[in-house]
């Protein structure tokens, strides 16, 4: 058995000895610090499945005090490390796009640290899902947003890449500030920081729970902007095109992840307040219809998957408001098979022509692998059946139909219309026939519109992984609902 | 063998998508799915209401998901459609300009997922089949339809994946109005389960009505028509003979099978508003019908009117005209096949078929005459033809078992105004085959070849399929008949001299009552 707490520091200590690689040997070719990582988080990721469980929280005593290890946690901590591993394949295809960002260097400068701030993110990520104290939950969050920071403008040539990376640190400070803020309020209101005595606190009768209720709202705002909830998602379109693409699918998957654990987390000794829920309803119920009809519109892929991100954050809020862990959970786990598979797509074919859908026409003429690919990824974010999107969407309406939660379910049916809409818009470039050959500037483009596409073997082994466990888990998923069981 | 049927198509599809040779593959997989129908049909046990032929893996203990195939009479009618469907669609398919392959994959897709929904035990295998219909019919559509393409397949399928999601909660309510010990995603579990009275009345108003609308989208129902005509004014010949012919009957498949065992209550209760509405679909869109300009919408929309016909039949909630419904499901999938099949090869040789440019085909085009004649007159439901057997029981079994809301019989006055629309169905049909085939030639049209010999072969199917089943109607009968009667004389066991043989199922089925304060009152013809 290992003890939780070394998974973390296994992540740090491999996150700085590739930096100290980095800086001191400085001929070898900086792709190999890539593999490292890949390697060393897979390790990381085989140790978490021999980890003990933390001891029950009455009877905690130090570290466990702030620090769980549930299943939860621990199931959490393997997808965080999970979406790394698929982050840094993904870097590996971007690396060429990065040399322009760095001219005048060496060809391959910054590529260390580009590969190194995932690890630290990572380890935030796992901090961060172990979290059940407010202070240590503040101080991993401050880890992971600090690292996403300095990746967002990591490209800092672009001038829209140093626009995405000035908004995320101006609201995410602000969003920070709210957060310490109603962590006081509740430290106030109740004496307590640790989840689980606030629990008890908040069921005596003499606790202010009025000044508690304020705080859980201003902890709210600073969550709601993690996991990109309206109304604190105006960052999101932005952010999310203007960022490296490898980064913007690790923002939308692992920061998005570690939001909804905490947001579980922290919402629990208030569910038995009923203003809560109620709250959660009312962001729900605006997240759904403003990241779907936001999306309608979009011709950005890259835009339209980060509309479509807030779309699905709004689906993931109907969980919360039902409280149905498992199901958010699952619903997290297909999240991430296809959101990094469209990611890994749009990044290999973005190189060649760009990130609008009009890109991708005709797609399934240069590339059919990448096609399709691209093709389960959109079917699974749209949700249809043997794909974990519809199974994700499946248990979510489940968990709000036994909880009659019909407003939620009549705007949930409307915007899963929309969804269909706006995903099949991609499948419609990537098979239908081109709408126009002979537009005005076609001879230039002609040129890269029909060559074929060439996939490296990594990512071409990462994308079919990827694509088949989206399958996969849409026919069984039962081993991931197994690990989820209480 | 059933999952010979199901996966046949789908692993042909697969091997299409991974070139091998597009057109033969998709004969050969056509061909053994229909010979394993054929078999299905055969070897089915007749007089008994269970499930046969079954094999199961289960998927998920916890939720009690497996993935259960069987048949009964009922999915062996549907599944025989599916084949004969197929086979006729895939030899009418014939070259296709651009991307053969994934043309092929598409429509084998469509077949094995209808194939697959129809044979499914399982009530999320039963939904998730269907579903995988989605993508290819917006592929099939999009890539290579005709005229208004690309609103069509929007139209399509938004609509349909609308319908399908109100049609999953309405499976999600029902898998949650049975008690906590005994749900279960096996339809066999929640029938019995049902039959026990599990589900209240309650309960089962609100799943029915989720499920009308559901069902009612994916089929066509009155108020949820307009996506139908122009799709499959839109689709290439072979999409629009599956779709109509088969994909759309997997939603009145799914009301025999779910709602007429476990949620009869609702249907008593919300049988006023399905006569209403399917009146709609008769007279409304019958006469829309007449009004049409070209063949293809007329097509379009006469296969949304038939539906009317079909809901009546299981609106009337007893053993003759839900029989009815079923003969006549079968009967149409085959005629509105054969008709889109011919109007598509119409279509490819003159390139439209607004009414105004065609007159006189059957001079220069003989046997697409003759063959688009049989259709024409199954449609319009001449005797001999299955249609006609399908209509009379249902119309016979509304006007007999239907019952009275307020001294107000409802279903009489139904079949009386239904009767009109057989008329109504005349009229357009025999004005298309008029203008289309009779009347003066135009000259460009001198020179148009007839129907390939290859062609012969699918129209000589569908034709002698709709022959047999309405000279022997029996055939079909038989096989539905034994679970029906199960389910809906569940409460009239009491009845002594229930008929059995054969010839039961054309005889007055017995009583039908509903354990409910606010029961119907029906009144009794019987002579005493």
């Amino acid at each position: 058995m290992i003890a939780a707490p070394l998974l973390e520091i296994a992540v740090l200590v491999l996150g700085m000895l590739i930096l100290m690689i980095e800086a001191f040997a400085g001929k070898i070719d900086k792709r190999v610090l890539a593999f490292v990582a890949i390697i060393g988080l897979a390790i990381v990721l085989l140790g978490s499945f021999f980890v003990g469980r933390s001891p029950p929280l009455p009877h905690a005593t130090s570290l466990w005090n702030f620090y769980t290890a549930d299943r939860l946690a621990i199931f959490f901590k393997q997808f965080a490390l999970v979406t790394t591993i698929f982050v840094l394949i993904m870097m590996i295809d971007y690396a060429p796009v990065l040399r322009n960002s760095f001219a005048g260097s060496t060809s391959q400068a910054g590529l260390g640290e580009f590969v190194a701030l995932p690890l630290f993110t990572c380890a935030g990520l796992m901090y961060l899902v172990s979290a059940i104290d407010f202070v240590f939950i503040f101080v991993s969050l401050e880890l992971v947003t600090v690292s996403f920071y300095v990746l967002i403008s990591f490209t800092r040539r672009n001038p829209l890449t140093l626009e995405a990376g000035m908004k995320y640190l101006v609201l995410s400070a602000l969003s920070t500030a709210f957060l310490v803020y109603g962590i006081a309020w509740i430290f106030g209101a109740t004496g307590q920081t640790n989840l689980y005595r606030l629990t008890q606190a908040l069921a005596n009768p003499a606790t202010n729970a009025g000044a508690a209720l304020l705080g859980i709202v201003f902890v709210l705002v600073a969550l709601g902007f993690k996991i990109a909830a309206v109304p604190f998602q105006i960052w999101v379109p932005d952010v999310y095109q203007g960022a490296p693409t490898p980064v913007t699918a690790y923002l939308s998957v692992g920061s998005k992840a570690a939001g909804f654990i905490v947001l579980i987390r922290v919402l629990q000794p208030f569910m038995n307040l009923p203003q809560t829920q109620r709250l959660i309803f009312v962001i729900a119920l605006l997240t759904l219809i403003y990241g779907n009809l936001a999306a309608l519109p979009q011709t950005n892929l890259k835009r339209l998957l980060a509309y479509s991100s807030i779309a699905h954050a709004g689906y993931l809020l109907i969980g919360v408001v039902c409280f149905d862990v498992r199901a958010v959970a699952f619903y997290l786990v297909a999240y991430l098979l296809m959101t990094l598979l469209s990611f890994a797509v749009l990044i290999i074919v973005a190189q060649r022509t760009g990130e609008e859908i009009s890109d991708f026409d005709g797609l399934a003429k240069r590339s059919p692998f990448l096609a399709f690919a691209m093709l389960i990824g959109m079917v699974s974010l749209a949700g249809l059946p043997f794909t974990a999107g519809f199974l994700g969407k499946f248990y979510i309406f489940y968990a709000a139909v036994s909880q009659r939660q019909i407003s939620l379910i009549v705007v949930g049916v409307i915007t899963v219309g929309c969804g269909f809409y706006y995903y099949l818009k991609v499948i419609r470039a990537m098979y239908w026939p081109s709408r126009d050959a002979s537009d005005s500037d076609a001879g230039r483009q002609s040129a890269t519109r029909t060559e074929k596409i060439r996939v490296s073997a990594l990512s071409g082994v990462a994308i079919s992984a990827l694509a088949f466990a989206t399958i996969w888990l849409g026919v069984f998923p039962q081993p991931i609902l197994n690990v989820l069981k209480r | 063998m059933v999952l010979f049927a199901i996966f046949c198509p789908i692993v042909a599809a697969a091997l299409i998508m991974f070139g091998a040779p597009a057109r033969k593959t998709a004969l050969a997989a056509s061909m053994l799915t229909f010979a394993a129908a054929l078999f299905l049909f055969a070897s089915f046990e007749y007089g008994q209401a269970d499930f046969q032929h079954i094999t199961s893996f289960p998927i998920s203990p916890e939720w009690r998901l497996s993935f259960t195939t069987g048949i009964d009479g009922l999915s062996v009618v549907m599944v025989l459609l599916a084949a004969i469907v197929t086979l006729a669609a895939i030899l009418f398919a014939g070259a296709v300009e651009r991307y053969e392959n994934a043309f092929y994959a598409c429509l084998l897709f469509i077949s094995g997922g209808a194939i697959g929904a129809f044979a499914s035990i399982d009530l999320f295998f039963f939904y998730a089949f269907h579903e995988l219909a989605l993508i290819p019919t917006f592929l099939l559509i999009g890539i290579w339809g005709s005229g208004n393409r690309v609103a069509a397949a929007w139209k399509i399928t938004i609509y349909l994946a609308i319908g399908s999601f109100i049609l999953l909660l309405g499976l999600i309510l029902l898998y949650q109005s049975f008690p906590l010990g005994s749900r279960s995603f096996d339809i066999r579990v929640l029938r019995t389960a049902a039959s026990m009275g599990q589900i209240t009345a309650d309960a089962q108003r609100h799943v029915y009505l989720l499920l009308l609308v559901g069902f009612g989208i994916l089929i066509s129902l009155f108020p949820f028509h307009t996506w139908a005509p122009e799709a499959y004014a839109a689709a290439p010949a072979p999409a629009a003979m599956l779709h109509a012919g088969v994909l759309k009957k997997f939603g009145l498949y799914g009301i025999l099978r779910l709602a007429i065992p476990m949620l009869p209550a609702g249907a008593h209760y919300w049988a006023s508003l399905l006569v209403v509405l399917l009146l709609g679909n008769i007279i409304y869109v019958g006469l829309v019908t007449i009004a049409q300009k070209r063949l293809d919408w007329m097509l379009g929309y006469s296969s949304v009117m038939h539906m009317g016909y079909i809901f009546l039949g299981i609106a009337s909630f007893a053993v003759l005209g839900v029989t009815g419904a079923v003969v006549l499901i079968f009967a149409h999938g085959l005629s509105i096949a054969l008709l889109f099949g011919v109007a598509g090869e119409l279509r490819k040789r003159t390139g439209t078929l607004a009414f105004d440019e065609l007159g006189g085909f059957a001079r220069v085009m003989p046997f697409a005459g003759l063959a688009f004649g049989f259709g024409v007159f199954a449609a319009v439901g001449l005797p001999g033809f299955a249609n006609f057997a399908g209509e009379i029981m249902i119309f016979f079994g509304a006007f007999g078992d239907g019952w009275e809301m307020g001294r107000f019989h409802i279903f009489q006055i139904a079949t009386v105004l239904a009767l009109w629309g057989v008329v109504i169905s005349t009229v357009y049909m025999l004005r298309a085959y008029r203008n289309t085939f009779m009347g003066t030639l135009r000259d460009q049209w001198r020179k148009l070849p007839d129907l390939r010999p290859a062609l012969r072969v699918p129209v000589t199917l569908l034709v002698v399929a709709l022959l047999c089943c309405g000279f022997f109607p029996q055939s079909l009968v038989r096989l539905v008949t034994p679970m029906f009667r199960s389910y809906l004389s569940t409460e009239k066991s009491n009845v002594p001299n229930m008929q059995s043989g054969t010839h039961a199922a054309v005889r007055r089925p017995h009583v039908m009552s509903v354990n409910e304060e606010n029961a119907p009152q029906r009144r009794d013809y019987s002579i005493r």
